[in-house]
């Protein structure tokens, strides 16, 4: 006999609860639902472009009658729940039906505010909230004029840009000065009051609403000071408060709102409690991000998988008003401890305000130009300290050199057609559809649903723009990112059990940490794989299965399923026998194209997979070895001529490159690392965009990390200055091996430095004298291990080579 | 009407990984799952037909080397969002030998 489990309220929150239960834990309860409204679960949140006539209420319904019946759950609409009855634990509804319970979910959700003025009783003045609502605002507004919205909050404004769209002559009142007080500050607040005049609204700013006219109907608004104005309806959307009638009635204990734990329990442990009807810590939501956080860990604790726990959240706000973008975030109002970075440009409509609190961003309010939004959440929710990089924040993380979306950072004054993401081809109507269609409500969601920012991701921001201002906020990225969805630890955390606890094999990993699936994933087998690896480089054993194609076939596939073929060339100095190698190579397996890489090498592409091992061969015989283009390890050590040959040159750049390549090469690091040494400021080698560059100065070698010349470009960062070649390999061996112990596997030296602060890498590398040694000595010991040419073993080995070749041939 | 083709020794496919049988049809990818069942493809992703024997293997799902398309063993069938199918073929063991019905 399956236990029951009763929810009360068929909104977002309850019903993402029950997804979230069946996921984990499909047969456990007989499921029963009820809801007030006539309806299936919709997205509320997207009434807004329902009343805007941009969808149609069937666009917005996430849950058809039918999900249900496919579910076997039991579906009682129209029905209010109207008491509890905790002793024999069951449900009486308005209509008279019972429902009997083992588990009680209450997601009553919020009522809005109905100022008690005089006349709020009066037919024409309704509540912004429901179906309902919204079909009496397309109603009014098809015969006749005059609306008056009372709040100038989101929902206010959202609903006023409505009515305007439909016709009708809005005038928005409120109480205070500016308009979104609690999002926006006085400056953004008044540049968005702006804006809305511009489309037509009409307001009427630190006005008190004194009663609403009408006999039978309603008929105009009085306010403070005797102003009369006439009015078909009046939509009142000064706040919402937490539906708690039934929760109070049935004696559990509410304050604002229903009090929960952590794990989402009332007072009595049969019922719990989620989304905008709860009190937990003190703080109600009425954002969907945390509903869904809550939705989360109460499905967890129904299925009596005992973990997890609902700790909060930060929340970030947007407003759907077409063609305005504003953000913000914490608290952007500040008070004496606090210090304010702003940058103001009113010609082009753009304002940002950011609250640092000891060098930690506090808050956030942005107008106009909002792509940053999420960075600046990020930071605020990770508690980052920006010293490292407060001169340029107010820039934003896009300031410079993004590729790949036509340096657009509006996602509102983009048209449906213009592409997002250049990588996939994904234009931003195409975005917005999948959103309201499929009911998307996270990144990762739409990243799935439309590939839009799932290759490079230098969209992420636009996309993220996108999706805040479609479903009203973007705050779901939980404060603790899991490492995929095979495990709920982060990859500090596993890295950290794999070094306290001498895990070394993967399995040996999944066990310990209670792994969700049996073979991980391919996400996280390769990261696996790398932290057992670098943790323990002598008694660790390569898993090849964990390890992507590129890494196992020791080339790089291409769109077609050949290979291409780098072979190294030390600091990129070669020599007319390496060539002739190299040519007799190209031609012996019919390379399809001879190219030069961005790195010094040459590279042979159109090379079938059975002839990787006799190429390597051929290539091994004259004395090359693999360039390892294809790795998580060491690149190329690019440079220039130097003082060899250059009449600029200070020191011997090429031979200093060709000693840290010997020094540092087949290294397996989380992503891919690139060197580089000029041998003059000049820079010819571009050292500056690498991840461990080394310029060469008369007085010796600036040595600089964490440099990119990809998606984002960064220049690097200036870790210190060397007096010799000596010191010169010792901090970079120290810098590779701190890189290779701290982040996290996929992640590149710049946004490494960029989440633990180069004050850290420079702790570490440049001021801990013996740490720095201690370091190096590390990183020479793991290339004991890993400094060899997997392209001479594998070419050698009559075993492995079969792994090229086809197991059978047929016909 | 099977027909039954022996292939080769099972311990000739790795565990969580993949062989190429070559036909005239094209290549099919047999994959060995850590469970030791084994599955055969057409080896060519429906997205844009990477070699899914290059893959890497979990559970009974291999996901493309080309775009990270996570393709079901057991039907050949893309998984959801994706849509897609990259072709079955019965495929069995029998005495640590490994047969396809072509």
């Amino acid at each position: 006999m399956k236990e029951k489990l009763v929810l009360v309220g068929n909104g977002m929150a309850g019903v993402r609860t029950i997804e979230e239960l069946l996921k984990i834990a499909p047969d456990m309860y007989d499921i029963t639902v009820f809801g007030s409204e006539p309806y299936g679960n919709y997205n509320r949140i997207l009434l807004s472009p329902v009343l805007a006539g941009e969808k149609t209420i069937d666009d917005i319904i996430l849950n058809t009658v039918e999900w249900y019946e496919e579910n076997n759950i039991k579906l009682h609409v129209g029905k209010t729940i109207v008491d509890v009855d905790r002793r024999q634990r069951k449900v009486i509804a308005d209509d008279g039906t019972e429902e009997s319970y083992d588990r009680l979910l209450l997601a009553t959700g919020s009522n809005p505010f109905i100022i008690p003025v005089p006349g709020h009783e009066l037919p024409g003045v309704i509540g912004f909230r429901d179906i309902k609502d919204v079909d009496t605002m397309l109603d009014t507004a098809k015969s006749r004029k005059h609306a008056v919205v009372i709040g100038g909050g989101l929902l206010g404004l959202e609903a006023a840009n409505g009515l305007k769209i439909q016709g009708m002559d809005v005038t928005v009142v409120h109480l205070m000065d500016t308009l979104m007080e609690r999002q926006m500050d006085e400056v953004s607040g008044q540049m968005l009051q702006q804006s809305l005049e511009e489309k037509g609204l009409q307001f009427l700013m630190a006005t008190q609403t004194e009663a609403v006219l009408g006999d039978e109907r309603v008929k105009g608004v009085r306010f403070k000071g005797g102003l009369e104005i006439s009015a078909d309806i009046v939509v009142m959307a000064a706040g919402i408060r937490p539906n708690i009638e039934l929760a109070k009635k049935i004696g559990l204990h509410c304050e604002r709102g229903i009090v929960v734990n952590d794990t989402m329990q009332t007072f009595d442990p049969k019922i719990y409690a989620v989304g905008e009807c709860v009190q937990h810590r003190g703080e109600t939501y009425g954002l969907v991000a945390p509903l869904f956080e809550q939705g989360k860990v109460c499905a967890n604790h129904l299925a009596k998988y005992g973990i997890g726990r609902y700790e909060g959240s930060v929340t970030s706000t947007k407003l759907k008003v077409t063609g305005i973008d504003l953000f913000s975030a914490g608290d952007f109002t500040g008070d004496d401890s606090t210090e304010d970075l702003v940058m103001k440009d009113v010609a082009r409509g753009v304002y940002k305000k950011v609250v640092l609190k000891d060098n930690k961003i506090h808050g956030a309010v942005m107008y106009g130009d909002t792509v940053d939004g999420a960075w600046y959440f990020q930071l605020l929710r990770d508690g980052t300290d920006v010293s490292d990089f407060r001169d340029s924040l107010m820039f934003g993380q896009a300031h410079l050199g993004d590729s790949g979306h036509g340096g657009e950072n509006a996602a509102s004054a983009m048209s449906d057609d213009m592409e997002v993401c250049g990588c996939n081809g994904v234009c931003k109507g195409t975005i917005v559809n999948a959103i309201t269609d499929q009911g998307l409500f996270t990144l990762e969601e739409v990243k799935i649903h439309t590939k839009a920012a799932a290759s490079c991701g230098s969209c992420t921001g636009l996309v993220e723009q996108i999706l805040a201002s479609t479903v009203g906020d973007y705050s779901d990225t939980p404060k603790k990112k899991a490492m995929c969805g095979c495990t709920d630890y982060t990859h500090d955390e596993v890295r950290h059990a794999i070094t306290d606890n001498k895990l070394t094999t993967i399995p040996a990993v999944r066990e310990f940490l209670e792994w969700k699936t049996p073979d991980g994933c391919a996400s996280c087998r390769p990261a696996l794989n790398f932290y057992v690896l670098a943790a323990w480089p002598q008694e660790a054993k390569d898993d090849p299965q964990s390890r992507f194609i590129n890494e196992r076939a020791h080339a790089n596939i291409q769109k077609d399923g050949t290979y291409s073929v780098v072979p190294r060339m030390w600091g990129g100095v070669t020599t007319p026998n390496e060539l002739r190698a190299i040519a007799d190579a190209a031609e012996k397996f019919d390379a399809k194209m001879v190219k030069v890489t961005g790195g010094q090498r040459i590279d042979l592409f159109g090379i079938k997979k059975e002839d990787l091992p006799a190429i390597w061969g051929d290539l091994n015989k004259a004395g090359m070895v693999s360039g390892h283009a294809y790795g998580k390890s060491l690149r190329t050590v690019k440079t220039c001529v130097g003082s060899e040959w250059c009449r600029f040159g200070t020191q011997d750049s090429t031979g200093l490159g060709i000693q840290i390549e010997e020094m540092t090469w087949g290294s397996q690091t989380p992503h891919k690392f690139k060197i580089a040494v000029s041998g003059c400021p000049r820079n010819c080698a571009e050292a500056t965009i690498k991840d461990f560059g080394v310029v060469c100065v008369d007085s010796g070698y600036e040595l600089h990390v964490g440099g990119n010349g990809g998606i984002h470009v960064r220049a690097t960062d200036l870790l210190t200055r060397v007096a010799t070649e000596e010191e010169a390999k010792e901090y970079c061996g120290a810098f590779m091996q701190l890189y290779r112990e701290e982040a996290h596997y996929l992640e590149r030296t710049a946004p490494w430095i960029e989440r633990v602060g180069l004050t850290h890498v420079k702790q570490k590398v440049v001021e801990d004298e013996v740490g720095r040694k201690a370091l190096y000595q590390s990183f020479l010991e793991s290339q004991e291990v890993f400094r060899f040419d997997p392209w001479a073993k594998e070419a050698e080995d009559q075993e492995t080579r079969r792994a090229y070749i086809p197991i059978k041939k047929v016909g | 009407m099977s027909n039954w083709i022996e292939v080769g020794a099972l311990d000739e496919i790795p565990k969580l990984g993949s062989r190429v049988v070559e036909t005239k049809k094209g290549d099919i990818a047999v994959f060995r799952a850590a469970d030791d069942h084994v599955f055969a493809l057409r080896d060519k992703c429906p997205h844009k037909n990477g070699p899914l024997s290059q893959g890497i293997v979990h559970g009974h799902v291999v996901t493309c080397p080309l775009h990270n398309w996570n393709i079901d063993l057991e039907s050949g069938e893309a998984k959801a969002p994706d849509e897609g199918c990259a072709g079955k073929y019965e495929a069995k063991v029998e005495a640590g030998v490994v047969y396809l019905s072509l």
